[in-house]
């Protein structure tokens, strides 16, 4: 046993981030975490249609796995994408806007919730359709090694999408041109009413890696810094032109599936658990940072998400005249 | 007169057919304790258990293909694809295989199952959730296309689909699952191929698809209000069709008007309108047929947008009124 416990300026260092990285990262999850709670309740109040699919609880796995990235790699994100964009750097003023269907959010209204994208920033879209974005991160990966760059792509999915068909193929494929993806399964334990141990006769999701001959890692999911570690790991290998890594990030989502779930699937004595280690709280107190000061965090990042709200709810509906815009190049 | 929803009148059919049949059972994402995600399957776990009521991974081709061989085998197996737009991924089995197998096999071979999946905008879901696929099956020999419109229909049509030994797609619509209508309580069938008079006219004949069908019936109402009198017909089945009754009504009215959700290029409509001109209706054709639907575009998620992306009561009544004018 050592006897030197690290303290966590150590544990940062280590890893070449500082104080104030640390402290932007914990804003971060704070700001998905409000963004969610705004969306829920726009939804409640009846200002948006569709659905959405929330992603309070997971806000850890999104930090951790953008915190390595450079800005000129590429995203290729899930239905449960609203954290990922916000990490990604997304402006939450635009992803709001989408959210309301209006002309100055990401896809001007057309694309909603599922589909937001932010091509300019490399941030090919969340899906609406699981496993969509597998598939097309190959083709990134191919282009990323045909133009010679050291990008790499990453490829969001939940445990439900390594059930389709696409996975095999794509990870498959990805693995014997070598190519440069991080291959990012965020497992919630559902997919849906379907959970994993259900789902899956594998333990871990991440030995599936074994059947494409690439590394697999299964990681604490709401554990900011572990999450960022593994990840380093896989896009240093990825920039190397080592190949693609299966990363699977245990987590869970506090809400239910999208806006109508009785949850009939899963007991409160588990979403209880699971709340016993929230990621933002863990990474606070990890940080040694006061209750009182943490609400003033908090504060601050529903501050962030009211100002986006603003903004949206000002901005202007697409006009119906442009209806046939867009479909063409 | 009993009244059921449309979703409670497929539910009812899925009770009572698994109640009396012992090869029938259902497969499908989330249709056991969630109920399926607009709820059509609820209870029947409950009452038939797991072995029958099969929840599956997400994963479209296997759950077409566990369609296609069980029932080869001797099952009638009725899958749900949670929205119609996943079934592109259950193409390969559909198209390729539980269409064709009966064909290639000389004929010695049956597929009877099912699929139901709903289609159609309307809830703010989007571009890959809001599709209306009808006619990529329709073009596929060998494949039965139902779209039921009222809750009466969605449970004759029901029973009729899974008794009939041919893959059968059937399409709901998500804005339907709620309406109501009479349903009676005993197991009924209504037949497939069976083209329906919904509503009779003098003026015009509005032959619609789905929900289309209900918003002609409103639109016909406000109509009537000014001396016009719309015929709607409901094909019901799209393929194989019975064209029989549209034909003849196109003969008593000289007028036609094809609605449909899905994009008017390479739609129904154009089916439609080529059967009415290579019929003895041409003859009788005091106007261009014409055809109102989905505008050739992806569903757009902001709901203004999405609202005048396919046909509404409105646009019924005013494009009858203009080919009844002759202002077309
Ligand atoms: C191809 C396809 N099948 C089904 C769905 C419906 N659906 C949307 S999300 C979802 C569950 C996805 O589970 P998972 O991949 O674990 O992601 P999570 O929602 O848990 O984040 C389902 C079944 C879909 N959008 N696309
Ligand atoms: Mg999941």
């Amino acid at each position: 046993m050592s006897s030197a416990v690290n303290t966590f300026q150590d544990e940062l260092a280590r890893r070449g981030l500082s104080i104030e990285q640390a402290h932007a990262m914990l804003q971060t999850m704070m700001e998905i975490r409000a963004f969610e709670e705004m969306a829920e309740e726009l939804f409640a109040r009846g200002l948006v249609h569709g659905t959405m699919h929330l992603s309070i609880g997971q806000e850890a796995s999104a930090v951790g796995l953008s915190a390595p990235l450079r800005p000129d790699d590429y995203l290729l994100n899930t239905h449960r994408g609203h954290g990922h964009c916000l990490a990604w750097g997304s402006d939450p003023k635009l992803m709001m806007a989408e959210f309301m269907g209006k002309e100055t959010g990401y896809c001007r209204g057309r694309g909603g919730s599922m589909h937001i994208a932010d091509v300019e920033s490399n941030n090919l879209g969340a899906n609406g359709i699981v496993a969509g974005g597998i598939p097309i991160s190959v083709g990134v990966g191919l282009s990323i090694k045909l133009r010679k760059t050291d990008q790499v792509v990453t490829s969001i999915f939940g445990d439900g999408a390594a059930n389709e068909g696409a996975f095999h193929e794509s990870l498959n494929m990805a693995s014997i041109w070598n190519l440069p993806v991080i291959y990012y399964c965020e497992n919630n334990q559902y997919a849906m009413s379907m959970s994993v141990e259900r789902a899956f006769n594998v333990e871990k999701i991440s030995q599936r890696a074994a059947a494409y001959g690439i590394p697999g890692k299964t990681v604490d999911g709401n554990d900011l810094l572990a999450v960022r570690d593994v990840v380093a790991e896989a896009v240093d290998r990825a920039r190397a032109g080592h190949g693609p890594t299966l990363i699977e990030a245990l987590t869970y989502r506090y809400k239910g599936h999208s806006k109508s779930d009785r949850q009939l699937y899963r007991t409160r004595d588990e979403v209880k658990e699971w709340q016993s280690r929230d990621p933002i709280l863990r990474f606070a107190a990890f940080l040694e940072i006061d209750s009182e000061t943490r609400k003033a965090k908090q504060a601050e990042a529903r501050q962030v998400i009211e100002d986006a709200l603003t903004f949206a709810t000002e901005s202007p509906e697409p006009d119906v005249s442009t209806i046939l815009e867009g479909v063409y190049a | 007169m009993r009244e059921l929803t449309y979703k409670d009148a497929l539910n009812e059919a899925l009770f009572q057919v698994m109640k009396a049949d012992e090869r029938v059972f259902c497969i499908g994402e989330d249709i056991g304790v969630y109920g399926g995600a607009f709820g059509v399957t609820a209870g029947l776990i409950e009452e038939f258990g797991e072995e029958r009521v099969v929840d599956t991974p997400i994963s479209e081709a296997g759950i077409a293909g566990a369609c296609v061989g069980s029932a080869v085998t001797g099952m009638r197996p009725v899958g749900e694809i949670q929205f119609m737009d996943f079934v592109t991924i259950s193409m390969e089995q559909l198209v390729l295989q539980a269409a064709k197998i009966r064909f290639m096999f000389g004929g010695k071979a049956t597929v009877p199952m099912v699929l139901r999946m709903p289609g159609g905008s309307g809830t703010g879901a989007a571009a890959q959730h809001s599709e209306s696929l009808e006619n990529w099956f329709v073009h596929v020999p060998g494949l039965k296309v139902v779209m039921p419109s009222s809750p009466y229909d969605a449970k004759g049509l029901l029973l009729a689909a899974i008794e009939d030994d041919n893959p059968v797609i059937f399409i709901e619509h998500k804005l339907l699952y709620k309406t109501k209508g009479h349903v009676p309580e005993e197991m009924y069938t209504v037949p497939l191929s069976d083209t329906k008079v919904v509503r009779e006219g003098r003026d015009i004949t509005v032959v619609a698809t789905s929900i289309m069908v209900n918003r002609a019936l409103e639109a016909a109402e406000q109509l009537a209000a000014e001396g016009i009198e719309v015929e709607i017909i409901d094909p019901r089945t799209l393929n194989p069709l019975d064209e029989e009754p549209i034909i003849r009504s196109v003969i008593k009215t000289g007028r036609a008007l094809i609605v449909h959700e899905a994009v008017k290029t390479g739609g129904y409509g154009g089916e439609l309108v080529s059967r009415i001109m290579e019929s003895e209706a041409f003859d009788y054709l005091d106007a261009p047929i014409r055809r109102l639907a989905g505008l050739d575009i992806p569903i757009p998620y902001n709901r203004t947008l999405e609202y005048h992306t396919v046909p509404q009561i409105e646009s019924i009544v005013s494009e009858v009124k203009r080919i009844v004018r002759g202002e077309v």
